[in-house]
């Protein structure tokens, strides 16, 4: 087994990057895959949280790198599938704690004993970010359909190519069928046509993500959710599967129907 | 030890260092270099670093090699100043600087259009993203789209072989006659020459356009072939 290593990443911060990590890594995990999540994040974790993992922390990255425990001891298994891992961020130290060569020495150690390893990369373009792309076999983009966002996907992009990691993928997260519909928000093909790069997933817009990050339930783990269907689609494609995009014209939520019945539509 | 030091010359600067390379191989010029930082961590502790690698020719894992391995040792590298264009691309991609301080007026002065030979030019066959600054003393040739966020400075003419959706300024140098021409033109700024400048708002129209000086003021016209 030699394990694919995942980095998820932005540029810009709040886009969803955190979430898409526990989403993947739970959707991955359901279908049998063995998968190690690394909270990139120094000195800002989230991860635990949302995997709602927190109060099980002893060890954390830098207590391993340091070398104070075993790489094993710093793994927090999930608290419902038993081949997810999450490898927490330390809270009490900065990104300086950890470099490039640090991150690819931890993957290497981990490839061989699961199938994906998947990186929290902070915001910016900084070390924290040099440290989470280092050992990253394929990069995960994450944007929103806002140009603000989209501009620093675009530098995040370009710093890849300079970097000469070719294999990136695109997610556009909290798409809202709607809005893009009345030309309020950049459409996927807006936000593709300047990317120019692969896309991976489409995530709508769900107020079930939000609710399921504080209660530390991915919503990935919810059949019903429109988004942890999307979850479960990149997934997949991360496994090689060839999947359709989910059509999101046709989900017409309680609002669509509200404005439906106001004449709106 | 003296074998290795010698290899490696370091200077101070007004705004960091300058660690000039001589001809020896890459690999045991950047061994020397590391050696001496560690030696020496007080001093170079913090330091910023600027690399003047002659003429070698340095791949781009090389350099982020290296900048990694400084960043390890709190040494930040911010420029590499080279001979070779293919390497002062390759820093540009990674967002170094390659000059380490700017001409004096009178040295700009120097360079004047004449000097701009016909085969001065830049091809780069991707698309430059926004962050990306590509400046050349030449004409730049982009295939492919230059997206908002991203600059062009050159001495000479800008020809983009697709959409134009960042900054450009061509003829930097005070070059009136230069062009800017693409296949979609929406710029989110334009200048020509050193005063006439443009910042617009312009849609994309889908047609190519040519940008140049006319009564002092940089005027775009849609582009056909034949003229």
């Amino acid at each position: 087994m030699t394990a694919q290593v995942f980095t998820i990443s932005s540029g810009k911060g709040g886009v969803g990057k955190t979430t898409t990590v526990a989403n993947i890594a739970v959707a991955l995990a359901s279908d049998g895959a063995k998968v190690v999540c690394i909270d990139g994040d120094i000195g800002l974790r989230n991860l635990d949280v949302v995997m709602g993992l927190e109060n099980r922390i002893v060890y954390d990255i830098v207590d391993v790198i340091e070398g104070r425990c075993k790489l094993r001891q710093a793994m927090i298994r999930d608290k419902h599938l038993s081949e997810l891992y999450l490898i927490p961020a330390a809270q009490t130290r900065d990104k300086n704690s950890v470099s490039p060569s640090d991150m690819t020495r931890l993957c290497n150690e981990l490839r061989p004993d699961f199938d994906f390893v998947l990186i929290d990369s902070p915001a910016g373009i900084e070390r924290g970010f040099r440290n989470a792309i280092a050992a990253a076999d394929r990069v995960l983009v994450v944007t929103n359909p806002e140009v603000s966002a989209v501009r620093d996907a675009d530098r995040v992009v370009g710093i890849l190519e300079a970097e000469e990691k070719r294999s990136t993928a695109l997610i556009i997260n909290r798409l809202n069928p709607i809005l893009v519909k009345q030309h309020d928000m950049l459409s996927a093909e807006d936000v593709l046509d300047l990317l120019g790069i692969q896309l991976i997933g489409i995530v709508p817009e769900d107020e079930g993500v939000i609710v399921s990050s504080n209660r530390g339930v991915p919503v990935a783990q919810d059949m019903k959710s429109s988004a942890g269907q999307a979850f479960r689609n990149i997934a997949k494609r991360m496994r090689g599967e060839e999947v359709a995009f989910m059509d999101l014209d046709k989900q017409s939520g309680l609002w669509d129907r509200i404005q439906k019945m106001a004449g709106r539509k | 030890m003296d074998d290795l030091a010698s290899l490696v010359q370091i200077k101070g600067l007004r705004d960091g260092l300058l660690v000039s390379l001589s001809d020896a191989p890459w690999e045991d010029q950047h061994a020397a270099l590391l050696s001496q930082i560690d030696e020496k961590q007080s001093f170079f502790q913090g330091a910023r670093l600027a690399l003047d690698v002659g003429t070698q020719i340095l791949k781009v894992n090389e350099m982020v090699e290296l900048r990694d391995h400084l960043s390890e040792r709190n040494v930040s590298l911010w420029a590499v100043i080279s001979e070779s264009p293919t390497t002062e691309r390759t820093a540009q991609l990674l967002g170094l600087a390659t000059r380490i301080s700017k001409p004096r007026p009178e040295e700009a002065r120097h360079f004047e259009v004449q000097d701009l030979g016909e085969g001065t030019a830049l091809f780069l066959n991707k698309t430059i993203r926004s962050g990306a600054r590509i400046e050349f003393p030449g004409h730049v040739v982009v295939l492919g789209d230059v997206n908002p966020g991203a600059e062009i400075v050159a001495e000479g003419n800008v020809i983009i072989w697709g959409r134009l959706r960042g900054a450009v300024h061509a003829g930097s140098k005070g070059n009136e006659a230069a062009v800017v021409c693409a296949l979609d033109f929406a710029p989110i700024r334009l200048q020509v020459g050193t005063d006439a400048m443009i910042t617009s708002n312009k849609k994309e129209s889908g047609k190519p356009e040519m940008a140049f000086i006319r009564d002092e003021r940089v005027v775009i016209e849609p582009w056909q072939p034949g003229q």
